[in-house]
């Protein structure tokens, strides 16, 4: 269902968008947190915000609403809201817009969360790579400060806020929440164990909530409208998934870019009819779904799902590219929804390429913590090499399986699942193509086949 | 000479300290204060962040190995980044990189012999939707075309 929408994105391309001034002229900016601090109990925010359905948008998709109801107060140590904005999965190019375009939007959400899980700071852990970003959240929390929503008495209510912008030094695996806390707190950027999970021993040893940068803007919207009124903006509003949501494509079509639409969209419409199509009116060879953590769906997949009792029983028999981009149908396909950015590959695209450049991002990224993941990202990573060159064998093709295998849940974080779950899609939906490779028939090798800016092969 | 920052950087370091609970949480900040005026991080930059912070010295030293923007030797005088990820791969990323290393005449992870540029590849800087795309130092670059590279090279060289 193609239904695009402009909650968040109201101000995107205007002059100044990203200021004060436009934000209370179009989106009437902060009146939400005005609303939700003077006249709700902390309570109810939790149990609007659960109506909401707002399914985590950094990937894992986990209800908002129920994170934030696990925050208990302590007796004795402070609550901190951190949000996630180290936008770094291959293929995901969403946040940076809401940083870059509409900042006041993330200050908002920060207040109306911090209120809900009672919380006085919220430490925004922005990758050092996006200055703009930067720049554009802190300029945003000096407008913020200056008119008194953020500091000690907003709105007159005695409930001091502050927001504060935090940059990491370029490290993927700090994407991952326990990660990201350390590196919050001035250590390397390696995972926690869990438990004790962040809302029991988070930042600062205190109990934490870590929500993505695109779920927190999205809620000054879902607050305005009515939780609930949000949530049925989405078609699949019965699967707990609502409102709306940032929706990218890249790769191989014509309008690579970012949209709000409700949630309920389709692969097909956001590949055609939002990115225009195909470059060169090529056939679609495959896609993988929202990062290139979300194991890849060849372009003539269909849905198998005869169980009735199935979330995906009524697209049973129809195209992938047909079925609503959801957290549970997603899933229920055999891949994630994930970012919900999409990469597209064209007909031509050597997937043994495309899995050969990805495990050079895992292994480059491994945080080197855990044994399985550390070695076993290198495997993937010798073996795709030994692919390319023409010298893998049969015996070393499998053992990307059993490699693969033996990183899944063996380790601390899901980066493990993260690298091991895009190498065993690319093995089960691309065999002939490595077996090709093994038997001297390699591939073109070729990923930028298309007629893009540095010259088409094709 | 003992490392130290300049007066306007130190304010700005007791600025950093007032927004956290913990004196180790301005370990980054305060790295990436010391490699704007430095450069580079080395042994006494260490040494005087493990001072300033009250932290032992392998703790900053870990924290300056750990992260992929903590230069630990001399870099250029400017830092071209290339995104290789896939999406930008997708859209020609690896032929501007071999573009760029022709024009400068150098390898990435290898600087100029002038000093100027050091030619990098990075993982996903999160502009997929603009590819091909490069950063140059705060700055990124957008959509290449070769004749853009070509500007943007030139400016940094003269």
């Amino acid at each position: 269902m193609l239904k695009q929408t402009n909650y968040l994105t109201k101000v995107y391309g205007l002059p100044e968008g990203w200021k004060l001034a436009a934000y209370e002229r179009e989106c009437d900016g902060y009146q939400t947190a005005k609303k939700v601090l003077t006249t709700m109990s902390q309570a109810d925010v939790v149990n609007e915000a659960k109506k909401a359905n707002i399914r985590g948008r950094g990937g894992a998709g986990f209800p908002m609403g129920v994170k934030w109801s696990f925050m208990k107060p302590h007796p004795t140590k402070p609550a901190y809201l951190v949000i996630n904005a180290d936008e770094g999965e291959p293929g995901t190019h969403k946040d940076r817009t809401i940083m870059e375009l509409n900042p006041h939007s993330v200050i908002e959400g920060c207040m109306i969360g911090c209120y809900a899980i009672g919380a006085h700071v919220a430490y925004v852990y922005v990758r050092d790579e996006l200055h703009l970003s930067k720049a554009r959240l802190w300029d945003a929390i000096k407008e913020a400060k200056a008119k008194g929503y953020l500091g000690k008495n907003p709105f007159g209510k005695d409930y001091a806020l502050d927001v504060v912008v935090h940059t990491g030094a370029g490290a993927y695996i700090c994407g991952e929440e326990t990660s990201l806390l350390n590196s919050l707190e001035g250590k390397r950027g390696e995972p926690r164990l869990k438990p004790p999970f962040p809302a029991q021993s988070g930042a600062f040893a205190c109990p934490t909530t870590v929500n993505n940068l695109e779920t927190i803007a999205a809620v000054p919207s879902a607050f305005k409208l009515g939780c609930e009124e949000f949530s049925k903006l989405s078609s699949i509003h019965h699967l707990n998934d609502g409102g709306v949501r940032l929706f990218g494509v890249n790769g191989h079509v014509k309008k690579p870019g970012v949209w709000e639409c409700a949630v309920g969209l389709t692969l097909r419409e956001l590949i055609y009819d939002l990115g225009g199509g195909i470059l060169g009116d090529k056939p679609l060879h495959s896609i993988i779904p929202g990062g290139s953590s979300t194991p890849v769906l060849k372009a003539d997949d269909v849905v198998h799902a005869p169980d009735e009792k199935s979330p995906l029983h009524a697209w049973h028999g129809k195209s992938v590219l047909d079925v609503p981009l959801g957290v549970d149908t997603f899933r229920n396909m055999g891949t994630m929804l994930g970012t919900c950015c999409a990469t597209v590959m064209a007909e031509g695209t050597d997937p043994v390429a495309c899995f050969h450049n990805l495990m050079q991002f895992y292994r480059l990224e491994s945080c080197g913590q855990c044994t399985p993941c550390r070695e076993g990202s290198g495997w993937l990573f010798r073996i795709a090499e030994k692919l390319m060159e023409g010298t893998c064998s049969m015996e070393e093709l499998n053992t990307l399986h059993e490699v693969a295998n033996g990183i899944m849940g063996n380790t601390i974080c899901a980066f493990g699942e993260g690298t091991a779950m895009p190498a065993l899609g690319y093995l089960k939906k691309f065999r002939k193509e490595f077996e090709a490779y093994v038997k001297g028939q390699r591939g073109t090798g070729v990923l930028n086949q298309m007629e893009t800016s540095w010259g088409g092969r094709a | 000479m003992p490392f130290a920052l300049t007066p306007e950087r130190d304010r700005e370091l007791t600025d950093i300290l007032t927004r956290y609970p913990t004196k180790m949480a301005a370990c980054i900040p305060l790295l990436h204060l010391c490699q704007e005026q430095n450069g580079f991080i080395d042994d006494d930059v260490v040494t005087f962040v493990s001072h300033r912070l009250d932290l032992p010295p392998a703790h900053v030293k870990g924290v300056v190995t750990f992260y992929t923007l903590f230069n630990q030797h001399k870099v250029g005088k400017h830092q071209v980044w290339v995104c290789r990820t896939l999406p930008c791969a997708l859209r020609g990323a690896n032929d501007m990189l071999h573009y760029c290393e022709k024009k400068l005449g150098i390898k990435a992870g290898e600087t100029t012999a002038d000093g100027k540029i050091t030619l990098r590849t990075a993982e996903c800087l999160a502009s997929c939707g603009s590819a091909p795309m490069m950063q140059v130092d705060k700055d990124y670059h957008e959509n290449l075309t070769p004749a853009a590279v070509d500007e943007i090279l030139e400016k940094l060289r003269s």
